[in-house]
């Protein structure tokens, strides 16, 4: 099996400093985890199979400039509920796509009851009984509950659906779920959140399961709900199933999990833990870098720096309430939290893409009418999350990406003056070093790295004076990373107002001068970055409410 | 690395220098960076090499079929001049379909056009009209409409289908009402004798037909409203975020979908002499059929002002072809139908091609 591994290791300066987690954790490469291994903790109460359910052997998954999953490795047993446990970004998404057929590994190979598998479509998977249930949602608004639940496989004889037996099959499915109120009649666009969840375990319920993977089930419930389905997870381990559990509460994972795969950057970092692995040491596995990044130096913004972005009391009920901060010429504030926590929602509503319900945003002590166009007029530039769905024209070439913003400056009576737009949009992405250097090439060809360059040159040609990055680096290829990082950096220095969003802590950290942290809706922190560090933040996202 | 921003205005004093010219010089690559294949794959011919070839093919089975009545220089003007409303139609709709929209209400706006126009013409005005008259008023009505539907569909917002489905009706309807369902024959014969005549041999109607492509073209490829069209339907979500305004932009879209069935009604009622609320059947499936032909994607976003002329080209000619042959219409319209759909799934071939390089 080739491994295409160590340029990371071997390149890294100083190789993770941090790692000081005992060496039974670091189980890096597949054959030290490939032999069972010891297997210390409580084993379930299933039938105990020699060979595990599931056993999946280096898979790797490339996209277009990313390597999603690099060699991870993952084995689940019959009657167990394994967690999967990793940052944003890490790859557990993709990891449960492949496994449950929605994409196809590059490399690697899939046991499934100790025979190989190709899990090619959807279909394929739910056929060897593998279910999943989402985090996004995937149920069709507009049907019914029962029409939800048996979608695909819907009951029938002679071509007729059997909707009376559908029904019954359904209320049966609600009512193991501690779910009665549901009604099989109802259509789903009525329900709440969290009943589509249980809707969505039922429908992986209805088919013959050996394997569910649970996607976050627990971010949508209350309480009860949370206790309702650990019973569930509970009866489906007596039952021989076995669970992948993905969850970022570790209370939770404590309490019903019986062991612990850790994934960092597309890479398995800890396989087969066993669940009462001390959260510190589980922390460092899910931070510890195999490669460090390099942060830019922090000039430090001079004292006497104008505020240049001032956000106060801004409010989107469901989303975030008061919230407040400012950001002065040549500073980098970062918002660190959790997805989900609100932080892209208030950058696209200080953008004016989203409709504030109270609050003030001003730049250079202006008011900011709340719209896009007004946003744009008065210097704000966004990097939004989705590049592609948001950010980019992908079918279009980079020059055009980057005038776009700007096209009336080079139009005399709306006729496009194309040399001197070519020229200028050249100019800023040899500035910004955008890889091919060709700004005839059609954006969709670029590396995630370069693509994210071209929205940046974009503003950096409008001449804003705030900008807006929502995941600067998602999607970029870790190489790739330190060069947006001195770009962000370098931005700042010439006088911008700069403020990131990011999933990952240390990138937050490591980039601003000072973060607020979000939890839910709420800034729960507002520092100096150098004031707090990684573990830190994790510990106020992962109490939640508590701080 | 050291960055500045551009201070506001920068480039509105910038100098273009030889050497941008030269790089950006019309169309032309920088350099032949990936040799003769590509420069001559993204040449307007090269990127409609399927549709030239059907054309080519549809040409000679004419001149096999019908040899002697086929290449002849009145037949050659009987095409163009039978292309030319569809053809007019049709540069409105690539504008619309690029823009991520779909108008089914030209056929009926067309008939409004030319019932409104000379209404005027032979009521209001009578013995005292000029042709130009008749020339604005169905130009002026036909992008009333259109603001119609734009605002609707813009700031409704209501679907493009269901709202010009909606205005199909209802323009129809009151062409209904104003001509009291009677064909109004228009008297200045001035109107006629200039849309029906030639300049230099070449028919009238043609050169309009020209001049309205070529406008197109250049709005299309050379102005801030067609870079913007492509970016409203390529990706509305990140056309807004760029700041574009995405809805001013879709509204006059639809206007400027109106001008061109205001246009077409000119050259319609002039070759018929007349108005009437039938005058424009049909004509939105085929201006849709010759734009899909043409190689413009449904979903918006990408398409050609000459893969449309050649579209046109291609039914006017198989048109002409079968009516040589003395194939009746039904036969035709059979024809008419395969070829869409082996059109589409060709350039459905070749879109994946290209995405996989």
């Amino acid at each position: 099996m080739s491994h295409p591994v160590e340029p990371r290791d071997g390149t890294a300066g100083e190789p993770a400093g941090r790692t000081a987690g005992g060496p039974q954790l670091r189980k890096q490469s597949p054959v030290d985890t490939a032999t069972g291994g010891p297997e210390p903790s409580t084993a379930p109460a299933g039938e105990q199979s020699l060979r595990p359910l599931l056993d999946m052997r280096g898979i790797v998954k490339v996209f277009p400039g990313v390597r999603a999953l690099d060699g991870v490795d993952l084995e689940v047993r019959a009657g167990e509920v394994h967690c999967l446990l990793g940052q944003n970004g890490a790859g557990k998404s993709t990891l449960i796509k492949v496994l449950a057929g929605a994409h196809r590994p590059d490399e690697g190979e899939i046991r499934w009851q100790g025979e190989p598998v190709v899990l090619a479509t959807p279909l394929a998977a739910v056929r060897h009984g593998i279910a999943t249930i989402y985090q996004e949602l995937d149920l069709v608004d507009g049907l019914s509950v029962a029409e939800n639940i048996f979608l695909g496989h819907e009951l029938s004889t002679g071509g007729f659906s059997q909707r009376q037996s559908m029904r019954r099959r359904t209320r049966e499915l609600l009512n193991r779920l501690g779910h009665p109120e549901i009604r099989p009649s109802d259509e789903v666009r009525t329900l709440s959140a969290a009943q589509k969840q249980i809707v969505s375990m039922a429908r992986a319920l209805s088919h013959d399961v050996q394997l569910i993977i649970m996607d976050e089930p627990s971010a949508v419930l209350d309480p009860d709900g949370v206790e309702n389905l650990f019973r569930l997870v509970g009866e489906l381990r007596r039952d021989g199933v076995a669970v992948v559990y993905i969850s970022h509460r570790l209370d939770e994972i404590r309490r019903i999990g019986d062991r612990i795969t850790v994934l960092k950057d597309g890479r398995t970092v800890g396989t087969n833990l066993p669940a009462d692995t001390p959260t510190r040491d589980l922390i460092e596995l899910m931070t510890g870098r195999s490669i460090t990044y390099v942060f830019p130096e922090r000039p430090g913004v001079p004292s006497d720096a104008a505020d240049v972005l001032t956000v106060d009391g801004l409010t989107r009920r469901g989303e975030f309430a008061d919230i407040g901060f400012r950001v002065r010429a040549g500073e980098i504030v970062g918002l660190a939290g959790l997805v989900g926590a609100g932080r892209s929602e208030v950058l696209e509503t200080v953008y004016g893409a989203r409709r504030a319900d109270a609050g003030t945003v001003t730049v250079d002590g202006k008011p900011v009418h709340r719209s896009v166009n007004a946003a744009v007029a008065a210097g704000i530039g966004l990097c939004p999350e989705e590049r592609k769905a948001q950010g980019l024209l992908l079918m279009e070439p980079v020059y055009q990406n980057v005038s776009v913003s700007s096209m009336r400056r080079f139009a005399v009576g709306g006729f496009l003056r194309r040399g001197a737009e070519r020229a200028a949009a050249q100019e800023r992405t040899r500035e910004l070093e955008v890889r091919p250097d060709d700004v005839d090439r059609v954006v969709r060809t670029l590396s995630g790295g370069n693509q994210q360059k071209v929205v940046l040159a974009r503003w950096l040609l409008k001449g804003c004076r705030v900008l807006l990055l929502d995941e600067p680096t998602r999607g970029v290829d870790v190489g790739a990373r330190a060069e947006i990082y001195s770009v962000i950096r370098s931005l700042a220095d010439s006088g911008l107002a700069v403020v990131v969003v990011s999933s990952e802590i240390e990138e937050v950290l490591g980039l601003s001068d000072r973060v607020l942290v979000m939890t839910e809706g709420r800034v729960v922190y507002s520092g100096d970055a150098a004031g707090i560090d990684e573990q830190g933040v994790l510990d106020l996202v992962m109490r939640g409410q508590a701080a | 690395m050291s960055i500045t921003p551009t201070p506001p205005g920068r480039g509105d004093t910038a100098t273009v220098t030889a050497e941008e010219v030269a790089a950006g010089g019309i169309g032309s690559p920088p350099e032949p960076r990936q040799g003769a294949r590509r420069s001559f794959l993204s040449s307007p011919v090269g990127r409609h090499v399927g549709l030239v070839i059907a054309l080519v093919v549809l040409v000679v089975i004419g001149m096999v079929t019908a040899g002697d009545r086929f290449a002849t220089g009145s037949n050659l003007r009987t095409v163009l001049t039978l292309a030319v409303v569809t053809g007019v139609l049709s540069i409105g709709m690539t504008f619309v379909i690029i823009g991520g929209g779909i108008d089914l209400s030209v056929g009926s706006l067309v008939a409004l056009c030319t019932v409104w126009s000379t209404t005027v013409a032979t009521q209001e005005m009578a013995g005292k009209s000029t042709w130009w008259l008749i020339v604005l008023v169905a130009v002026l009505v036909g992008m009333g409409s259109g603001l119609v539907n734009g605002i609707f569909i813009a700031y409704g917002p209501i679907v493009p289908f269901i709202m010009t489905l909606a205005t199909m009706a209802a323009a129809k309807g009151l062409a209904e009402v104003i001509s009291q369902k009677k064909t109004q024959v228009i008297r200045d014969t001035g109107y006629r004798d200039f849309f029906t005549g030639s300049v230099l041999g070449i028919p009238t109607q043609v050169i309009v037909f020209v001049l309205v492509a070529a406008v197109g073209w250049i709005a299309l490829n050379r102005t801030t409203f067609g870079r913007r069209t492509y970016a409203v339907g390529g990706n509305p979500e990140a056309a807004r975020l760029a700041g574009i305004d995405v809805r001013r932009h879709t509204m006059l879209l639809y206007v400027l979908m109106g001008l061109c069935c205001g246009i077409a009604a000119v050259l319609i009622s002039a070759r018929t002499n007349s108005g009437s609320s039938n005058l424009g059947l049909g004509y939105e499936l085929d201006s849709i059929a010759a734009v899909v032909i043409g190689g413009t994607l449904l979903t918006g976003g990408r398409g050609t002002i000459v893969g449309t002329i050649i579209g046109v080209l291609i039914f006017s000619v198989l048109n002409n072809v079968f009516t040589l042959n003395n194939l009746d219409t039904s036969t035709q319209a059979i024809a008419r139908g395969a070829i869409i759909v082996i059109a589409v799934l060709l350039q459905q071939r070749a879109a994946r091609t290209e995405l996989r390089r």
